[in-house]
């Protein structure tokens, strides 16, 4: 039996240790607001929150989150919006939307590590997140107006 | 076949009083009063269901409070409630193209509401609302009149009502401030709410009384509006396909035929059986020619969660008969497609006579250009939850086509449309694979083998492997020069295996759809023309990409107009003016309709105004560039659209190359917002990015070699164009298309850009073909 929390509740898991975390939230839990993209980390829209940094819940197996604090998208906005969605709003960033709970994940996540974010930080930091749409302007000026805001 | 083309007809929209028709009973009171656009009565059924947005959340009724008996519904687009929200029906798909905002603002100026009071139920699949095929950019061109006349209806309805109330001419009433009516003379007030029950049993009003407003009044239209939906999207809620569950629900994943048309010889499934999770596993049979919209065939791996699926159909061993398709490889077929380009082909377009030019001797340049397959990979793969109960079926379905929907999944079952229930979720990108419903009609197939609802999810792996590919082409381009360096003549010729294909296996030539899309005529001003094709036999499904054959026919076109610049020793974008000219009407250019050549002809003059005003806003000529820097232009109309697009690049040492700054500038005639038309152009240069630099799908003997993002890579932050820069220009000239015709001039003007900043010309893409990254 696998202990682990997410989104602040305690949570036990005894099924396939292989499942990826993502489908448990999807399937399991019905915490639908983390996408599936590509199965394989190579995307992004999959990303959660691991004890506040960005972790790909594709990649990562039920059998491997003993112990682990979780925190989807749909846990950030409890409390009303966080100000990376705040800002991602002002900015108008999504168009389809579907890759962006994954960007906000991962927006989160390095304000925390990095509250003052250059441009190179963003980027880097960003890249492994993909936005079809096209969206990376939008989300590079939300960034910033985000760590604005949380200064 | 019809989505490749321009589609223009707008339905003649009627409004009607249908009070005492059958289909309200038990859902309004006697008295109610409807009136509706001779479409569908799709608010009273999201009234009925307690439908969310939309019908795919079903799972949380009473999202949207039910309708109230005594509301006013002047129509299938618009209800306004006793509590004075404004109901609009979105019938269109929402996938990034900003349709759930843009649309409804459209009504809501006419009816002068408040857009915070106006609430957007996205609309089921219904034909009654006319083609809701959302694709060819074309929604708010089709219902910008249709939705100004709800609006404006509405508005003198409610107009009405309050001078009916007050005893006073109609006259005397104004609807201002906003979502009221107002007594002019005593300043007496209603507000929309309030008069809604009045308002519904007002006649509806002649045609001619309907007053649209004049377009410097407009509160919404043409003002900059973000997207409806964005603190849903932002915040993870339950809006797209993939999000669906219904309850009872099994899983599927299937394991389809490796090559186009193959057949499943054995199956052993027993390692998938032992899978924790997996079910059982239900063969799907193969297609008959054409393929269509039918489900590929395979094994299907049924199970109670997606991961168990996924995993199950890893454990599944099958021999496979792959069929004639199996000859199918890229290297080889690119050498036939440009050996048939190099061949006189079928004519297009003949303007003057080229082969007398030609046959005088003179100068002359030809090149040939070549642009792959290319796969959709929207970040949603497809998927579909179907519920097969008798002989009625649910489908809930991100789709750009829920009437396609409905029809492929009736003809697979043997049922009528009729009984096919289509909810259109939100989707996560489309870009035209969404217009396809096979993976709706497969997660059909398998509910009723199953008598469960179904989930089909396709991986990352199905979506690249099996997708209906953008074509693969080869063009040839020929021109008979002047002293100057100026065509005389000019002959293209382009060769890809057709859309057309998917519908008639025996199509091998570009239908008259795929030719309008910027290869039957060109905006230079040539006197001798002629546009040929040639014939292709496809090997893979072929479908429409967002930009469709835009895509590869301005590549081929704004590449040799760039060569023939420097071929002249002329500055690129003086020359590009020069072979525009001041401008012209090209009457072949016209889309075909009644009243269609007189609302959107093709004139070139528009094309040359966004050129300056590109080139204007980019510094063309003033901005100094040292070797491996360098600016590139280039135009194209599509989609009745005319845009120009500045491309400017960094190239390194080692071939890489860096997009600092795009420059668009676009005339799409009056824009319904201009935010999302910004949004559209900003990504386009990005899908742009992701075609040129590393777009390519091939095949070894018949299977598609990539499979995910690692060896289909999609442009991502670090190397998609730091700042792109969207210039509208003003206009009075009929709503054009915006989501698709940003990508076609991106490309051929980032590679002229490399041309400029490395002298490295690029005429076979993606760049990675040509020591580039």
């Amino acid at each position: 039996m696998i202990h682990f929390k997410v989104n602040g509740a305690d949570r036990t898991f005894d099924g396939d240790p292989d499942m990826p975390l993502l489908w448990y939230l999807r399937d399991v839990l019905g915490l639908t607001g983390t996408k599936f993209g590509c199965g394989m980390g190579l995307c992004g829209a999959c990303t959660v929150l691991d004890s506040g940094k960005a972790i790909r819940s594709c990649s990562k197996p039920m059998g491997s989150v003993g112990g682990l604090e979780i925190t989807t998208i749909e846990a950030i906005s409890a409390h009303g919006p966080h100000p990376v969605q705040r800002a991602w709003a002002d900015v108008n960033v999504p168009q389809c939307g579907y890759c962006q709970p994954g960007q906000i994940m991962q927006a989160v996540s390095l304000l925390t590590s990095k509250p003052k974010p250059t441009d190179t930080d963003i980027d880097d930091v960003m890249a492994g997140n993909i936005c079809r749409c096209g969206t990376y302007q939008r989300i590079r000026a939300a960034i910033k107006e985000a760590a604005k805001e949380m200064a | 076949m019809i989505s490749v083309e321009e589609k223009i007809t707008a339905e003649e929209i009627t409004i009607e009083n249908v009070s005492r028709r059958n289909f309200l009973q038990g859902m309004l009171s006697a008295g109610a009063f409807v009136l509706w656009m001779g479409r569908s009565p799709l608010l009273l059924k999201a009234a009925r269901s307690g439908a969310a947005p939309f019908g795919a959340i079903a799972a949380t009724p009473g999202a949207i409070p039910s309708i109230d008996a005594t509301a006013f519904h002047p129509g299938v687009f618009l209800g306004i409630e006793p509590d004075g929200t404004v109901y609009i029906v979105a019938h269109r798909t929402e996938m990034g193209n900003g349709v759930r905002t843009s649309l409804p603002r459209i009504l809501a100026d006419e009816l002068d509401a408040d857009w915070r009071r106006v609430r957007v139920i996205q609309g089921d699949g219904d034909e009654k609302y006319g083609s809701q095929d959302t694709d060819g950019s074309h929604s708010v061109r089709e219902f910008f009149d249709a939705l100004r006349e709800t609006g404006a209806t509405a508005r003198l309805m409610l107009i009405r009502a309050a001078a009916q109330q007050w005893g006073i001419p109609e006259t005397q009433c104004v609807a201002d401030p906003v979502h009221s009516v107002t007594d002019k003379n005593s300043n007496r007030q209603f507000g929309y709410g309030e008069l809604a029950a009045i308002a519904a049993t007002v006649a509806v009003p002649k045609k001619e009384d309907v007053q649209l407003k004049t377009a410097k009044d407009w509160r919404y239209i043409g003002k900059p509006a973000p997207g409806y939906d964005v603190s849903d999207v932002c915040s993870g809620k339950p809006l797209f396909g993939m999000d669906v569950h219904v309850d009872g629900m099994l899983y599927a994943a299937i394991a389809h035929p490796p090559v186009l048309g193959g057949k499943v010889k054995s199956v052993d499934d027993s390692a998938a059986l032992k899978v924790t999770g997996v079910k059982k596993t239900i063969p799907i049979d193969p297609f008959t020619p054409p393929h269509a919209f039918q489900p590929l065939g395979g094994v299907a791996v049924i199970a109670d969660n997606t991961w168990a699926a996924f995993k199950g159909r890893k454990q599944l061993k099958i021999e496979w008969d792959n069929g004639g398709h199996a000859v199918y490889n890229s290297a080889d077929y690119k050498k036939q497609l440009q050996e048939t380009a190099r061949k006189a082909g079928k004519v297009v377009t003949t303007m003057g006579d080229p082969d007398a030019e030609f046959g005088k001797g003179g100068k002359t340049y030809e090149a040939e250009y070549f642009a792959p397959h290319l796969a959709h990979a929207s970040m949603e793969p497809p998927v579909a939850v179907a519920d097969v109960q008798g002989e009625k079926v649910t489908v809930w379905s991100p789709t750009q086509n829920p009437v396609g929907v409905r029809e492929e999944v009736a003809k697979a079952l043997g049922l009528k449309k009729e009984d096919v229930t289509c909810h259109v979720t939100f989707l996560g990108g489309g870009f035209g694979r969404k217009s396809k419903p096979d993976y709706a009609v497969e997660a059909a197939v398998l509910s009723k083998k199953t008598g469960k609802p179904v989930k089909v999810v396709w991986s990352r792996e199905d979506d690249i492997k099996f997708d209906y590919f953008h074509s693969v082409a080869a063009m040839y381009l020929k021109a008979a020069l002047d002293d100057n360096g100026k065509p005389k003549a000019w002959l293209q010729r382009s060769v890809f295996p057709p859309i057309s294909s998917t519908f008639d296996k025996d199509a091998v030539y570009g239908s008259p759809g795929e030719m309008s899309l910027g290869w039957n005529v060109i905006p230079f001003d040539v006197p001798h023309f002629r546009a040929e094709n040639g014939q292709a036999t496809a090997h893979v499904r072929i479908g429409w990409l967002r930009s469709v054959a835009n895509i590869y026919h301005a590549f081929a076109v704004q590449s040799f107009a760039n060569e023939l610049a420097y071929n002249a020793n002329r500055d690129p974008y003086d020359y590009l003016l020069s072979l525009i000219g001041s401008g012209h009407v090209i009457e072949a250019g016209a889309p075909s309709g009644a009243g269609m050549a007189e609302k959107y002809p093709y004139d070139t003059a528009r094309l040359r105004r966004v050129a300056e005003l590109a080139a204007d806003k980019a510094g063309w000529g003033k901005k100094q560039f040292v070797k491996g820097n360098g600016m590139g232009i280039a135009v194209h109309r599509s989609f009745l659209t005319y845009v120009a697009t500045v491309v400017e690049v960094e190239v390194d040492k080692s071939g890489a190359v860096s997009i600092p700054h795009v420059v668009t500038a676009v005339d799409a005639g009056i824009v319904a917002n201009p935010e999302m038309v910004r949004q559209q152009f900003e990504g386009a240069a990005v899908f742009g990015t992701s075609i040129a630099r590393t777009g390519e799908i091939t095949a070894t003997n018949g299977v598609i070699d990539q499979s995910n993002f690692h060896d289909y890579p999609l442009a991502r932050m670090n190397d998609a164009p730091v700042q792109v820069d969207v210039h509208i220009v003003e206009s009075t000239a009929a709503p054009a298309g915006v989501g698709e015709p940003g990508v076609p001039p991106f490309v051929p003007a980032l590679c002229n850009a490399i041309y400029a900043a490395t002298g490295k010309r690029v005429r076979e893409l993606p760049l990675t073909r040509n020591g580039l990254s």
